[in-house]
């Protein structure tokens, strides 16, 4: 695009649209530019690509930040009666270093490098929900009944210790259990049936993600909590009312807490 | 001295504009974003001073990237993404194109070209925020910028070329 011998390189020019060029080049540049019609149409193009992505996002930053993003409530997950209730160690481990905390950062951002099989999870999850949520005869392999034979044979088989909640203090009765293949390997699916037969499931694989704080997704008709708490996926699906189905998840989430607890 | 808490505090409306930018969807921005910020919380041990900014948007784009990846794993969406068009759609009548053009991209180059332009970062930011030396981001940027070029001039995009 630019000759060989040109005395402005193509790398000078987008240095000299991003202000990355040394002060000293700035003002040849421009002049070598405006003897150069053709190259001075192309850098005005690239500045208009920027202007248009500014107009397109900038005012995002301008947006109050809603309150699940405020640090102050993502320190505070655990405690408050809101929709999360992770973060306890979140918070702990803020406080050991807020004390702390000098020179010199490394290992950037290598806990962020771990692959993610949350979103494949949660989109299985809520297949498993709809595909046997409306089975009538035959919505579970492993009756209630036979709790403790179902938490062993799926803890084996997740390579996980599980543990199935019990939720009849909300009302609600363990149908039963079954496995399923996940996007990682097997996947433990639980039911539950409420007093006018409303169900609920409870999906569990194992995550690469050690953690992730609590999301809600909600359709027209089902809705699901889901989340990562000591490498296990949970995802808690229901009929799309929210406030039943946060009170389900919380109980869920507080139960298999215990099992993160004992563990770390 | 501002504290950790506060210098990652005022980075949340910029990494919410990289994150829309990026995912084009403002609930998955903001999920990432929320989970950014307990990456970072509770990564905080790893982090002993520095550019609190460019790790932020080191944890944001690795973050997208894994999600990215599992993405094409499993192409299929979640049957309860209700999807957010009124907030998509943008305003301008531009918006859709430029839009539209960055999603055009390869998503190196896509990091690169938003993390200069929109973010305000400087080459050395995106080669520590990528991970790459400056010759690589700038390659990324000029490549960015012809593919965006040819795509409002209307020609068929580029085949994406894997390196």
């Amino acid at each position: 695009m630019i000759e060989r011998d040109s005395p402005v390189t193509e790398e000078e020019l987008h240095a000299y649209v991003d202000g990355e060029l040394p002060a000293d080049r700035q003002e040849a540049v421009a002049a070598w530019l405006a003897a150069h019609p053709d190259h001075a149409t192309l850098v005005a193009g690239w500045r208009a690509q920027a202007d248009s992505i500014r107009a397109r996002y900038g005012a995002v930053a301008s947006e109050p930040v809603p309150e699940r993003l405020k640090l102050a409530q993502v320190l505070r997950q655990g405690r408050s009666a809101g929709r999360r209730w992770l973060a306890y160690a979140a918070a702990a481990s803020v406080a050991a270093f807020l004390i702390g905390g000098t020179a010199g950062w490394v290992a950037r951002g290598a806990s962020a490098a771990a692959p993610s099989n949350f979103d494949a999870i949660t989109a299985d999850a809520l297949e498993a929900y709809k595909l046997y949520v409306v089975e009538v005869r035959h919505p579970v392999e492993v009756p209630g009944s036979e709790r403790t034979h179902m938490t062993q044979w799926l803890s084996k088989r997740l390579d996980s210790e599980l543990r199935i909640p019990d939720l009849q203090s909300i009302g609600l009765k363990l149908v039963g259990g079954r496995l399923l293949p996940g996007p990682t390997g097997a996947a433990a699916f639980y039911m539950y049936e409420g007093a006018s037969g409303e169900r609920f499931t409870i999906y569990c694989a194992k995550a690469a993600t050690p953690e992730t704080a609590l999301r809600f997704k909600e359709g027209q008709r089902f809705a699901a909590f889901y989340w990562v708490d000591d490498k296990v996926a949970y995802a808690v699906s229901g009929p799309a009312d929210r406030d039943r189905l946060e009170q389900v998840a919380k109980t869920v989430y507080e139960q298999v807490d215990k099992t993160g607890a004992r563990k770390s | 001295m501002a504290t950790f808490g506060q210098n990652v505090e005022a980075t949340i409306p910029a990494l919410r504009r990289y994150a829309r930018a990026l995912t084009r969807d403002s609930d998955i921005a903001d999920d990432l974003v929320q989970d950014t910020l307990v990456r970072a919380l509770r990564s905080e041990h790893l982090f002993h001073g520095g550019e609190i900014r460019s790790w932020l948007y080191t944890i944001l784009t690795n973050l997208n990237r894994n999600r990215l990846r599992s993405l094409a794993r499993r192409p299929t969406l979640s049957p309860l993404e209700d999807n957010d068009a009124p907030d998509s759609a943008g305003p301008e009548g531009g918006g859709r194109d430029i839009e539209r053009a960055l999603a055009t991209l390869v998503e190196d180059q896509r990091n690169a070209l938003l993390l200069v332009v929109l973010e305000g970062l400087s080459y050395r930011e995106v080669a520590e925020v990528q991970g790459v030396p400056i010759g690589t981001v700038m390659s990324r940027l000029a490549r960015a910028r012809v593919q965006i070029k040819n795509y409002l001039d209307g020609e068929r995009p580029a085949l994406r070329r894997v390196k």
